[in-house]
């Protein structure tokens, strides 16, 4: 049995798996893709002590210090969670079976789709949910990015440097992003951002993205014709699997957390996007402090426990 | 661990009798950075049953347009030269090992 079980592997939790080495917690960190949403990243220029690094650079660097202190790191799909007395179960995919007194939930967000007919048909067809991945398939071409906000507008000046035209199509008035981004966006001749308009549909010729059709009409045509449309629409919280241990959430379904990380419930702590402390701040430098915040609330639980029974 | 190209492909992946996973992959793509160790996992396990390899995407341009991928990672299985069943984004092991028992 772990003292701590960290689930998610992605800043907030190597983060974690950091701090929880140097207070010597026996733990474990488990998650399906070491970086998490951070190896999605093309450029992080706001995470301090770094200019310009890209999410996976600085993924690796995560990785690769959590190792070296000590951390032990699984790569595994999560089935399922439980607690039975004072003990947390938590299940593999695989089967497997591990067991900790404290956890800390660090599973983050996942992708929020469209749900427009097309979208399913033609993943990987030209629809696309990462553009630092995909951009090299589209030099030249002409794509769509959906959304308003910071991954929406990074994408955008990530595919620039492919992509020959690329519309920005937003529901919103104004871009949400940083400052700093949404300048570049409107700076850049190849981009086009569309306003006050949702995709209705992704059209295709049954093998490949063709288009898109629009709630309405823009610049008198309610169908705009590309090669690529890349998805950054944010995310929803992963707490499905938290759920059945009884954990309080916000009104948006985030993990109620206080200041030191704890949840309603003894032992589980959370950490990172999926917690709700900062709201839509879901940022780099937020979600490893949380991590670190989160490891010492359960360095300070697991010695009450032992100070209080023996 | 086969090393695939646009040249080798149709010798190593269409003409072989065993069946083949393919892994499409990028350098910069941090998600494949994630699926290689896994897809190298399973070519251990599947020794002389599955054929496993990966192309580099960026230096072999034709045969992920032969094939439509336009997004990474990708990775298919091949069956006596015609694709048979493929994994769009990090499906992690279950994902890929699923690919290879059900197609």
């Amino acid at each position: 049995m772990y003292d701590l079980i960290i689930l998610g592997l992605g800043p907030a939790g190597l983060a974690a798996s950091i701090y929880a080495s140097r207070y010597r917690i026996k733990h474990l960190a488990v998650g399906e893709l070491p970086g998490g949403t951070l190896t999605v990243i093309p450029q992080v220029e706001n995470y301090p002590g770094f200019q310009k690094i890209s999410g996976l650079a600085l993924t690796k660097r995560l990785v690769d210090q959590a190792k070296s202190l000590g951390g032990e790191i699984k790569v595994a799909s999560l089935a399922a969670i439980g607690r039975q007395g004072q003990t947390f179960q938590v299940k593999t995919k695989t089967g497997e079976t591990l067991t900790a007194k404290t956890l800390i939930m660090a599973t983050g967000m996942e992708r929020r789709k469209l749900g427009v007919p097309g979208e399913v048909k033609y993943l990987g067809a030209g629809v696309s949910y990462c553009a630092t991945c995909d951009a090299a398939f589209f030099k030249g071409k002409t794509v769509a990015v959906a959304g308003g906000s910071n991954a929406a507008v990074m994408s955008v000046l990530h595919l620039v440097e492919f992509a020959a035209k690329i519309y920005l199509i937003y529901r919103g008035e104004a871009l949400r992003a940083e400052p700093i981004w949404i300048e570049r966006v409107l700076a850049n001749p190849k981009v086009e951002v569309v306003y006050q308009t949702n995709i209705a549909e992704i059209l295709g010729d049954g093998k490949k993205v063709t288009g898109v059709r629009l709630d309405k009409s823009y610049q008198g045509k309610e169908q705009i014709t590309l090669d690529g449309i890349f998805v950054e629409i944010g995310g929803v919280p992963v707490i499905a699997l938290a759920k059945p241990l009884g954990v309080a959430l916000d009104d948006k379904g985030f993990i109620k957390v206080a200041p030191d990380m704890t949840t309603n419930v003894p032992g589980l702590f959370a950490a990172g996007d999926i917690a709700s402390v900062f709201g839509e701040m879901q940022q780099i430098v937020v979600a490893v402090a949380e991590g670190a915040l989160a490891a010492l609330s359960v360095f300070q639980y697991l010695k009450g426990h032992v100070e209080k029974n023996g | 661990m086969i090393i695939l190209t646009d040249q080798n492909f149709e010798a190593e992946v269409l003409k072989s009798d065993l069946p083949v996973l393919v892994d499409f992959w990028a350098p910069w793509c941090g998600p494949c950075q994630m699926a290689g160790p896994i897809i190298e996992e399973l070519a251990a396990e599947y020794a002389g049953k599955v054929k496993v390899g990966k192309i580099n995407i960026d230096e072999n341009t034709q045969t992920p347009m032969k094939y439509g991928v336009m997004s990474i990672p990708t990775v298919m299985l091949f069956r006596a030269g015609q694709e048979v069943g493929k994994e769009v984004g990090f499906a992690g092991k279950e994902g890929y090992l699923k690919l290879i028992t059900n197609s």
